[in-house]
């Protein structure tokens, strides 16, 4: 049972729990952007980055395990430049509009979405090639999360993974094949934790495209229509 | 980002994992399935069925008015009508009355036995309790069952006779307890997909050893270590040489066989000739797997067995039940916290149908029917005079078919299955259909069995009807509506209700057996108030999360593991088996076997997800054949073939896959176009009166293109 | 499309199936060996017989700039356009040839015969400017293409010191014959593991790869470490650019890199290592594999070695060309045959490295230390050097020096008396910085000249060590256009799996590249200075907390304008 300080406040926690649960037991919400319950936490957003005294570097706050004596500052100067960038440079990037968390956050570190004029951003077109669910890379934060519950976090299919390397990472199939050919199962555990709206069911991107609840059940082809290849 | 108007909790309504489902909903349009990742079930875990299989509620073809045909039918020469034109639409009064009168005038002409009632596995409890009830307290009839006999039956018999239960002794999740765990005749990751995921996880991270036993190489056989490929109808042998090895190593644990069972003696003198030699010249597998396996399972600290369709779909399914539980009797993995005798149920409430009763030998909770005290406690219950309720075990579902004569069954009350496409050798079975004298069906779409109906009633599909589900490992939970039934449909339960007080009035009796119900929850206290192992469990109680019956009272929180301390019938049965071959071995004219499955996107007989965006996922049925064997007879992976047996043919693309075994090929049941149950055997089991679906002969020709009755469907998955 | 012939793949795959997924590295290499590049059908094979997810073989062969998944052509022209080849009109050379063959760097001519790319850091600074074609290194190039040197470089040695190079410089491999007995190995063998780790330790030995991590605390973590099988990692993945020291090491010298790693695995209680070395040195390979050999055939390697109880098997495996394969754990992702994604850590490596098993990873320089204090003592060791930085160092100089080369020096000597080792400057110009520690480094000027090259004082001067990287640039040099292409190599290596770095790198690449063309935005500094500390300080890896310190410091002396 270790006794830390976190932002002056002395707590003592269970052995093994990180410093966001630890935090987030005594009411202090360290902001988070790839961590989730149910995945597998990598620590590679950094969003969550807090000051820990005598390290050198910002620590990932899911990833760190509190340890006794431990003296922890979850905002500084420091942290909240750290996080207002990496804010502004996800803006510059992609398509936040699906992702309120993310748009409170920006508010809140005072992160300026326009301060990368010029900024190449990851734009590709929505991909629509089965009857379940849309991938719209252009929202993708490369979080990993549907990577892992494809992998070994859940379903042990492995369809996704990653193309190129870098800022040009996007989540692909192999050799991008559609998402019926290649080993998707369709579960969806993958929309199911996606925090972006990149992946959503196909039914709610038609609701949002403006199509009509009549419409949408109409188009509903069952038996009616097939595509020989 | 759409805003939900409503966000509702309910249970899936496919398989019997029963994953809590959350159905975003905005102007009673369902567009988003989530699932809470802190359900005990599943996790927030789906599969593509509950997470996107829900839109045959919306479907052009769900019929939403009562239908009458426009054409009467008659025995001998009744016809499917598929077409609207062919129907005429009408009032509920009208309908309800129409079926009242023609019902109630059969059995007034007639008697009980020239009437039968199949229930639905996929309804909830009430509507089953409710069904179940009303032909035995108005029609006096036990000519009731549900597709569990086409299932389950082999398993749930030998489960009665070996220990009282019929029922998942332990629960699913807790396969990652197992050290070691048998899959047999199940294709998880495609039936059960949510407990093939924590089979996965079981080996993966927590060590598991996985022995699958299966005559096709299943996508689990991926994780397994060991997988004994057997061939279809051979498990008695298999099994029953494993308890050879065990017995013959000193591994049997003999505290617990002499404690907890009984009949053991004159079992071991039966296990002689069951030696793994003997297993493998009957089964293919070699015998010093069978020597491993048998030795895996014995020593390991905790091991389960998991178990599906292969073990009881056959002419001696429940023998080849019984063989599977004889090992665990022997070992002792049955009674603890990770491990036990796991029959995966197939429907999200087959395990609740036949706990309702929705059965020919059995009132509500298992009590026969043929106990003057079981039927005394019902009549009570539903102001039956004295001696009312018929004594005498009614007829199974392949049995009510085989009895539509004149003299036999002639009126049929179908909700929400599909003989047409699940009975075995359909060509019979449809000359069955034709003999009707009357049929109504209360289903959601006109499929092939409501096609030849004289009335049809439009019910609610889960969204639109409150209630409960029971899943495989007994947890009873919530179904609640999301939205209001669409166009004048009405839940299962308001229609029977509605027409059992018709039927009452018609039949003029001094008490009516109770049919005012204001909601839902008030049907199961009464079902629970007679049977005790729901007295516990009220819609107060299961509001977040369900109870694993059985739960005594109020206070009881339900039970995870069955048997701790002794089976229902005291001590567990040993019973000496002997191989009994399965009926249609395969011969020069018919030299392959044909076993029969579903896939991961269909249901059973295509009600529901033909009229989904699964059937643009896989629209067509696929015959599944080795390599080798597609070599041999020129087939190559896409070709139209032709499969035929004794019974009748079909025409659809082969794919030439390592997934099945030389000589066994394998048709998934869900194609009307190219119906598998066209092909398979009716022979049944003589107590469980399970057909024999996953072994008949058949015979494998290349054919045409135009052969194919819809050839522009092709099937292209990446997915093993 | 004609069909692929998949018959030689088959007979190749079969040397890997048992490797499983370990093995897909060189499954990759051994089939684009075959066919020039990686079909999609190649792809299927290769993950069949590995029992390897396809989606997962996409993303190793995305990952690595050395696998193709698009035809390319017979010969593959890399050209390198980094720093120290820019300096020496890498950027024309380029230039020439894809006007000569009439393509766009990153395409292949239409009959399918050749290919352009620009490359990073080829570590021929020396002999720059430098290209790679297919296995061989084409270097000294003249501007006018008309003279270069073709196939392995022979490199000179510089410097007042010849203990690590004492077999360097001749122009060939140093055979097993001309090595010696491996003397070193064989008193190794008669001492006791833990006193082998108190001579490292006493020898205050730390980490020539840039980390400077003691080397000795290291071992005896290792050692200390519960484990069934423990691994010794060579790290032969020089990519810093500038550096080129671990390529003369491995060419002239490959048995002493051979005998160090075998007394770190005798004092781990290793018995299985790895040389793990970058895909753009392929033609250290056969030189490698020679040496093995011979060390097997002469039986340091093997089982029971020499009656000691001591077994070691060592393997070498090829990288496919990312810098970022260098930091430790992502070189073990790679050899697991996984994209090189760097791990968090902790745990370290020597509880949790290579297959998650207690792993000793040490650079080449750092490994061709040992022998020297088994064999001469600590003590004796101590005697070169400074109290804090003990032994030998090697320099890679390169830049507008009159000699580039690598140097080899005792700690303790100042800058100004490296640089006049060199010859001073190439030219009459007076020098204006000096890139210290590579790529990863940081800008030092002419008021560092009597800074002692040691850890302690280049520290206190806020300059880095590194890997030894010392790259002179005149006055004439425009340091914006340094600065650019810094600034392209670390976009071009990010691994992309941490958000400071994956759009860090990005974002300060688009900043430096308006820098170099004169088109700053208001405000560019102020983004550089924010995005640059957010990748020092709260980056994942070392690569993410490196690649803004030369820039920083560059803007810090005012070695630019905006």
């Amino acid at each position: 049972m270790p006794k830390l300080t976190i932002d002056g406040q002395e707590i003592s926690t269970e052995d093994g729990t990180t410093l966001l649960k630890a935090a987030g037991g005594v009411g202090i919400e360290i902001p988070t952007i790839c961590w989730h319950e149910a995945t597998t936490s990598n620590g590679l957003c950094r969003i969550c980055v807090v000051e820990v005294e005598g390290q050198r570097l910002l620590q990932p706050a899911c990833i760190v395990k509190a340890v006794e004596g431990m003296k922890v500052q979850t905002r500084s100067e420091r942290v909240d430049r750290a996080r207002r960038t990496i804010l502004e440079m996800l803006a510059s990037t992609m398509d936040l509009s699906d992702a309120p968390e993310i748009l409170e956050m920006m508010k809140e570190y005072g992160a300026s979405p326009e301060r990368f004029p010029d900024a190449e951003r990851r734009e590709v077109a929505v991909k629509d090639d089965n009857p379940m669910y849309i991938r719209d890379y252009a929202k993708c934060l490369l979080c990993w999360r549907c990577v892992q519950v494809c992998a070994e976090d859940a379903q042990y299919t492995y369809a996704i993974n990653f193309s190129g390397r870098g800022y040009e990472t996007q989540i692909a199939t192999f050799f991008d094949r559609p998402l019926p050919a290649s080993t998707c199962v369709f579960c969806g555990q993958c929309v199911g934790v996606c925090p972006s709206g990149a992946l959503k069911p196909k039914r709610e991107f038609l609701l949002e495209q403006g199509a009509s609840p009549e419409q949408i059940a109409a188009m509903n082809t069952g038996r009616k229509r097939r595509r020989a290849e | 980002m759409i805003d939900p108007d409503k966000i509702t909790t309910t249970t899936c309504p496919y398989c019997g994992v029963g994953c809590t489902l959350e159905l975003h909903s905005k102007d009673n349009l369902i567009y988003k399935v989530t699932s809470p990742f802190d359900s005990p079930v599943n996790h927030g875990n789906l599969c593509v069925k509950g997470r996107f299989g829900y839109d045959f509620i919306y479907h052009p073809k769900r019929v939403t008015k009562p239908l009458i045909r426009k054409t009467p039918q008659e025995p001998g020469k009744r016809t499917q009508a598929f077409d609207l034109s062919e129907w005429r639409e009408i009032s509920w009064d009208e309908a309800l009355d129409f079926v009242a009168d023609r019902l109630v005038e059969i059995y007034k002409r007639d008697g009980s036995d020239a009437l039968a009632v199949y229930c639905c596995a996929k309804a909830t409890n009430e509507d089953n309790y409710l069904l179940q009830k009303m032909f035995r307290a108005l029609f006096r009839t036990n000519n009731i069952d549900h597709c569990t006999r086409l299932c389950h039956a082999g398993s749930v018999v030998a489960l009665q006779q070996a220990i009282g239960s019929s029922a998942m002794s332990n629960t699913a999740s807790e396969v990652i307890q197992n050290d070691v765990f048998i899959v047999t005749g199940s294709n998880t990751t495609e039936n059960h997909p949510i407990i093939a995921l924590q089979m996965k996880e079981a080996v993966k991270k927590y060590g598991a050893k996985m022995i699958v036993i299966d005559p096709r190489r299943i996508e689990l056989v991926d994780f397994a270590d060991m997988w004994l490929p057997l061939k279809p109808g051979t498990n008695i042998p298999v099994f029953s040489a494993m308890a050879h090895v065990i017995v013959q190593e000193n591994l049997v644990n003999k505290q617990f066989v002499e404690q907890r069972t009984e009949g053991f003696p004159s079992f071991i003198a039966s296990l002689d000739k069951f030696t793994p030699e003997y297993a493998e010249s009957i089964s293919g597998v070699p015998a010093d797997l069978i020597r491993r396996a048998a030795r895996r399972y014995a020593t390991a600290k905790n091991a389960a067995i998991y178990w599906g369709m292969g073990i009881s779909q056959l002419s001696h399914g429940t023998a080849s039940a019984l063989s599977l539980i004889h090992i665990a009797f022997l070992t002792g993995h049955i009674g603890r916290p990770g491990t036990g005798l796991n029959p995966l149920r197939g429907q999200n409430n087959v395990q609740g149908a036949s706990d309702m009763g929705a059965m020919p030998f059995y009132f509500p909770g298992y009590m026969r029917v043929d106990e003057d005290g079981n039927a005394e406690t019902w009549e009570r219950a539903w102001n039956v005079e004295p001696g009312g309720l018929s004594r005498n075990l009614g007829l199974t579902t392949t049995e009510i078919l085989s009895h539509a004569h004149p003299g036999g069954v002639r009126a049929l009350y179908i909700m929400g299955e599909n003989p047409m496409m699940t009975e075995p050798n359909l060509n019979v079975t449809r000359h069955h259909m034709e003999q009707l004298e009357f049929l109504v069906a209360q289903d959601l779409f006109i499929n092939e069995s409501a096609a030849f109906a004289d009335v049809f009633l439009p019910a609610t599909p889960f969204a639109e009807k409150n209630g409960t589900f029971t899943n495989t490992d007994r947890r009873v939970q919530r179904v609640r509506a999301a939205q209001p039934p669409r166009g004048s449909s009405r839940p299962d339960s308001d229609i029977l209700c509605d027409f059992a007080k018709r039927i009452e009035q018609r039949l003029g009796r001094p008490a009516s057996a109770g049919w005012d119900y204001t909601s839902p929850a008030e049907v199961f206290i009464e079902m629970a108030s007679i049977v005790p192992d729901f007295a516990g469990i009220t819609y107060e109680r299961i509001e977040k999360t369900g109870i694993q019956y059985p739960a005594w009272d109020t206070s009881h929180p339900g039970t995870p593991t069955l048997f701790t301390e002794t089976f229902p019938r005291g001590k567990g049965k040993f019973t000496p088996l002997d191989y009994i071959p399965v009926m249609e071995e395969p011969d020069d004219e018919y030299p392959f076997i044909l076993t029969t499955g579903r896939v991961l996107e269909h249901w059973h007989g295509g009600s529901m997800t033909r009229h989904s965006k699964l059937d643009e996922l896989y629209p067509e049925a696929r015959l599944e054949i080795h390599p080798a064997d597609a070599e041999i007879h020129g087939i190559h992976n896409g070709d139209p073939v032709k499969v035929s047996s004794r019974r009748g043919e079909v025409v659809l693309r082969a794919s030439v896959t390592e997934k099945t075994s030389v000589g066994i090929v394998f048709i998934p049941m869900h194609f009307e176009e190219a119906a598998a149950n066209l092909l398979t055997n009716d022979a049944l089991d003589p107590q469980a009166k399970i057909p024999e679906f996953k072994a008949c002969a058949v015979q494998v020709f290349p054919a045409r293109e135009h052969d194919l009755k819809r050839p522009e469907a092709v099937t292209e998955r990446g997915r093993y | 499309m004609s069909e692929i012939d998949l018959a030689p793949l088959h007979a190749e795959l079969e040397h890997y199936t048992m490797m499983g997924r370990s093995g897909l590295l060189p499954a990759l290499h051994a089939a684009q060996k075959i066919y020039g590049w990686l079909p999609e059908e190649v792809a299927v094979e290769v993950a069949k017989a590995l029992k390897v997810p396809l989606a997962d073989v996409h993303g190793v062969i995305e990952f690595y700039s050395l696998f193709y998944n698009k035809p390319v052509g017979k010969r593959i022209i890399r050209v390198c356009t980094d720093q120290a080849c820019a300096l020496k009109g890498a950027d024309s050379i380029l230039e020439h040839l894809c006007r000569h063959y009439k393509i766009q760097p990153g395409q292949t001519t239409l009959d399918g015969d050749r290919t352009i790319e620009s490359a990073p850091c080829l570590g021929l600074c020396d002999h720059a400017p430098a290209a790679l074609v297919n296995d061989e290194a084409e270097t000294d190039i003249s501007t006018d293409l008309h003279h270069y040197d073709m196939g392995i470089p022979a490199s000179p040695v510089f410097g007042n010191l010849r203990e690590l190079t004492a077999n360097c410089g001749n122009g060939h491999p140093t055979l097993l014959a001309d090595y010696g007995e491996y003397s070193a190995f064989q008193k190794a063998l008669s001492m006791s593991p833990e006193a082998i780790i108190a001579e490292i330790k006493a020898s205050g030995l730390v980490g020539r790869g840039g980390a400077a991590f003691p080397t000795g605390i290291k071992w005896e973590g290792a050692r200390h470490a519960p484990g069934t099988q423990k691994y010794v990692v060579c790290n032969t993945d020089e990519s810093e650019p500038g550096t080129f020291k671990d390529r003369l090491l491995l060419l002239d010298d490959p048995h002493r890199v051979i005998e160090g790693m075998l007394i770190a695995s005798y004092a781990i209680g290793a018995s299985r290592g790895y040389l793990y070395l970058r895909g753009e040195y392929p033609y250290i390979l056969p030189v490698l594999e020679a040496a093995l050999d011979e060390a097997r055939q002469a039986a340091f390697i093997g089982t029971n070695i020499h009656n000691s109880g001591f077994s070691f098997e060592v393997e070498v495996r090829l990288g496919a060309g990312a810098y970022i394969c260098g930091e430790e754990t992502a070189l073990f992702e790679s050899i697991e045959g996984k994209r090189g994604f760097p791990r968090i850590k902790p745990p370290f490596p020597t509880t949790n490295g290579l297959f998650n098993q207690p792993t000793v990873i040490n650079n080449v320089e750092t490994m061709c230390n040992v022998p020297m204090i088994i064999e001469k003592g600590a003590s004796n060791y101590r005697k070169i050097g400074t109290d804090k930085s003990t032994g030998p160092k090697l320099f890679c100089l390169s830049g507008d020096v009159a000699k580039p080369g690598v140097y080899e020096i005792p700690f303790g000597l100042t800058l100004r008396e490296l640089l006049e080792m060199a010859g001073g400057m190439a030219g009459d110009q007076k020098m204006q910085a000096v890139l210290f520690g590579g790529a990863a480094g940081a800008f030092a000027t002419s008021a560092h000249l009597d800074v002692r090259l040691t850890f302690e004082d280049l520290r206190a001067a806020g300059l880095p060590l590194g890997s030894g990287v010392v790259m002179v640039f005149d006055e004439t040099r425009d340091l914006r256009d340094v600065l650019k292409r810094l600034g392209r190599f670390f976009a071009h290596e990010s691994c992309g799996k941490c958000y400071p770095c994956q759009m860090g790198t990005q974002r300060q690449k688009e900043i430096l590249d308006r820098l170099a063309e004169g088109h700053s935005l208001p405000g560019d500094m102020e983004r550089l200075q924010d995005v640059g500390w957010t990748m020092t300080d709260a980056s994942l890896c070392g690569l993410g907390q490196t690649a803004a310190g030369a820039v920083l410091s560059a803007m810090k002396l005012g070695l630019v304008k905006f």
